[in-house]
């Protein structure tokens, strides 16, 4: 066990695949050279050399479709996008082609393409860049959406990400980049698809949230237990599609009061999906509506104080938990 | 031709059952060994099993009404198929929300008609604003729909709260599941301090508080409270009921217990005072077994087991589970079964034959802190046994005063069959067995 940065461990997945199976290539802009623009691929361009650590021209809907196709015939790329934000030049190689292979062709052609890189709002870079589209993605039948919230976590997804055999969409917030946490160095340790992991164990509210959210309502958490006397249960998705209802209908059979805590627009969310499958399942353990916060239903705004107001902070997630639990 | 279900004698007291609720309604495919609807019976609430594979073709039996014994419920034949009317198609009308009050002040008023028959036809041609009934639920405007959580309505269902009684503390006055759980504890309804304003503090010596210390209200009797004052009355009234009381020292009991149950916690075992109570009462049955007898008119039956039972409140009225053979089983035994028997009972799935069949009755109200009481007899027990709580107080020890623990049981016993001379025995037995604990764990 090491204490590593967010950054250092989708690093260490990268490296130990790449050593692991031939057939892993990492490819995106400036991920060579520039050792990407989030510094993630530092140092795997002198480890693995030029035909693996693969520099491509700005045009996501040109090399996406190339890792599509590259996939298709056996390699395993694991593509950066430099912001997911991106992602909707490459939406005919995404969403038509990779998520639909499968099948399409009858089940005969795999597509087990990787693409990941920084998403969602909070570094002040504008509405074009700020796109927290997980629920775009998961709305895809075929496909994984994986979005870590800890160190360890990224580091254990990835690599479980890079042997699967479905498109895998990996999120990560740019601004968990350097949060440092504990990660095994056992190159075998997977963490699962599919699998919500409780963060914290609680008996009067069930927060179910993911990604930098999972921080944020860990704080409130503590808060909410000290000062208010109420006990939070925090559940981290982990993965958006598969999605772990069974874990969070647990927790709701315990608590019987649900917050869902997310940073994306409000409208046809994940949180919406989750609302409508909690109820679904659980409408008679539900001792009050089922509470959810999103960001402010607006464009990423470039102003930095204005764009803090924006986005779900612990403040926000302890005032809505209050009336959750009301 | 329709198979047609009918109310079941669901226990050997029962009379009328209420229909609870259904759990398949009209037009559902059934098969045999299905569970049609709930019925709650003078005991506990039971399923109701379908014998006939088919469809339920109709229901003859509202959810919430009582149907008597033999009473048609609902018929299951062939889709499609019509369903004759049963010959008696007419349940015990329900007896939800009886305007109580209005009902009797208006039979006062009325001058006694001459005969039933003309009472209807009068009433039928009364002009309807005169005798238009009561409205059933006062506590809500007609209409007005009750705002309640979904998991509070499951509670409510199943505690059997009436939900007319009920303040809600939620947003815009809903009841949540808080407000089910303080209804159920706590009969007269706390709730209606809780509906905004925060409850009444006590600083200030604001003692003399105005306003109702409840929502003055009638409430429908439950079939399980109905025959427990039934029972209990025949019990206190034709019972020649006589009391006897020992004083015994717990010292013993209480270090047997506790050392027991140090040594047993990594099992997850813990014995209360009751279970040795239960077990102590079968070992003196076994040495005294004239008390574990039943007056049967021209006879009296002495029975060859110690059938122990115990009575476990619940939130509608009481009822006992019996520990069967509790003579021939060690007390970890007896402790399991009672554990498991009054889990059951608060939750309401006894069997009948998990409460029928006790030869003695234990009644324990030691844990209110009460120091002793005299029980009513539980027919057809010729005794009940009823304990107290366990005092520390100064006691005679060697012919010094000294601070020690005792109990106090208090034995009710039916004359016609126990004589007092037997009694005492009883009691001296288990005043011995429960002073000298270790002997019920040989």
């Amino acid at each position: 066990m090491a204490v590593i940065s967010y950054r250092e461990a989708i690093r260490a997945a990268l490296a130990e695949e790449l050593t692991r199976d031939e057939n892993v290539v990492l490819m995106g802009e400036e991920v060579a050279n520039f050792h990407g623009a989030y510094k993630v691929s530092e140092g795997l361009l002198e480890k693995f050399g030029p035909d693996r650590i693969v520099d491509t021209p700005i045009s996501e809907a040109g090399f996406i479709g190339m890792g599509v196709g590259a996939s298709m015939l056996g390699v395993r790329p694991v593509m950066e996008l430099m912001f997911w934000s991106f992602y909707s030049v490459a939406f005919d190689q995404i969403l038509n082609n990779a998520a639909n292979v499968r099948y399409m062709s009858g089940g005969l052609i795999n597509c087990p393409i990787v693409i990941r890189g920084p998403a969602n709002g909070g570094t002040n870079v504008g509405a074009t860049h700020s796109h927290t589209p997980e629920n775009v993605l998961a709305n895809h039948p075929g496909v994984k959406v994986i979005v870590p919230a800890t160190a360890a976590d990224a580091k254990g997804l990835l690599k479980s990400a890079i042997r699967d055999n479905d498109p895998c969409f990996f999120l990560e917030n740019t601004i968990l980049y350097g949060e440092k946490g504990e990660v095994s160095d056992d190159p075998e340790l997977l963490i699962p698809l599919g699998v919500a992991d409780v963060k914290r164990q609680g008996t009067d509210l069930t927060i179910v949230t993911y990604g930098r959210c999972v921080l944020h309502s860990l704080v409130a958490a503590d808060i909410l237990e000290k000062e208010h006397d109420v006990s939070v249960e925090v559940i981290d998705l982990r993965t958006i599609r598969p999605l772990d209802i069974d874990t969070v209908l647990a927790s709701v059979k315990k608590t019987h009061r649900v917050l869902i805590v997310e940073e994306q627009k409000p409208f046809a969310s994940v949180g919406s999906q989750l609302a409508y499958m909690i109820q679904r399942e659980a409408f008679d353990e539900l001792d009050g509506p089922i509470h959810r916060l999103a960001t402010i239903d607006a464009p990423a705004i470039y102003s930095p104080p204005v764009e803090v107001e924006q986005l779900p902070n612990p403040q926000r997630v302890l005032k809505a938990a209050l009336a959750a639990v009301e | 031709m329709a198979n047609i279900i009918e109310m079941p004698k669901l226990s050997d007291t029962m009379t009328v059952g209420t229909l609870v609720k259904w759990l398949k309604k009209e037009g559902d495919v059934v098969k045999s060994g299905d569970n049609l609807a709930e019925v709650e019976t003078d005991k506990a609430t039971m399923e109701l099993e379908c014998f006939f594979d088919g469809t339920l073709l109709k229901i003859f039996a509202e959810a919430g009404s009582q149907v008597a014994l033999g009473a048609p419920l609902c018929a299951v034949g062939k889709a499609g198929e019509t369903v004759e009317a049963p010959a008696s198609t007419a349940p015990a009308p329900a007896a939800k929300e009886e305007p109580k009050k209005e009902a009797s002040a208006k039979a006062e008023a009325a001058p006694a008609p001459a005969a039933s028959g003309e009472k209807k036809e009068a009433e039928l041609k009364k002009p309807s604003a005169d005798t238009a009934p009561a409205p059933s639920a006062p506590a809500r405007a007609e209409g007005e729909r009750v705002k309640i959580s979904p998991l509070a309505k499951k509670l409510a269902d199943e505690k059997g709260i009436d939900l007319s009684s009920v303040t809600g503390s939620g947003p815009g006055g809903r009841i949540v599941r808080a407000d089910i759980e303080a209804a159920a504890k706590n009969p007269k309804p706390a709730a209606s301090a809780k509906s905004g304003a925060p409850a009444a503090s006590f600083s200030g010596g604001t003692v003399g508080a105005k306003g109702p210390i409840q929502d003055e209200r009638t409430v429908t009797v439950s079939t399980m409270r109905g025959v427990i004052g039934k029972r209990l009355l025949e019990s206190k009234t034709t019972i020649p009921h006589f009391y006897l009381e020992i004083e015994v020292d717990a010292e013993p009991l209480m270090a047997l217990r506790e050392q027991l149950n140090k040594g047993l916690e990594k099992a997850g075992v813990k014995l209360s005072v009751n279970d040795f109570i239960l077990k102590g009462s079968a070992e003196a049955l076994r040495r005294v077994p004239d008390v574990n007898a039943a007056w049967e008119g021209t006879q009296i039956r002495y029975f060859g087991s110690a059938h122990v039972s115990f009575a476990v409140a619940l939130p509608d009225g009481l009822i006992t589970p019996v520990v069967r053979d509790a003579h021939d089983k060690s007390i970890f035994q007896v402790s399991s079964e009672a554990k498991s028997l009054g889990k059951l009972a608060k939750d309401k799935k006894l069997k009948p034959d998990q409460f029928t069949g006790g030869t003695f009755c234990v009644s324990n109200l030691g844990m209110m802190g009460i120091p002793k009481f005299f029980p009513i007899i539980n027919p057809p027990n010729a005794a009940i046994l009823g304990v107290g709580t366990t005092v520390t107080k100064p006691v005679v020890k060697n012919g010094q005063i000294v601070i020690g623990q005792t109990l106090t049981l208090t034995l009710s016993a039916d004359h016609r069959v126990v004589d007092g001379a037997v009694g005492a025995q009883f009691l001296a037995a288990l005043k011995a067995v429960l002073e000298s604990p270790a002997l019920l764990l040989v």
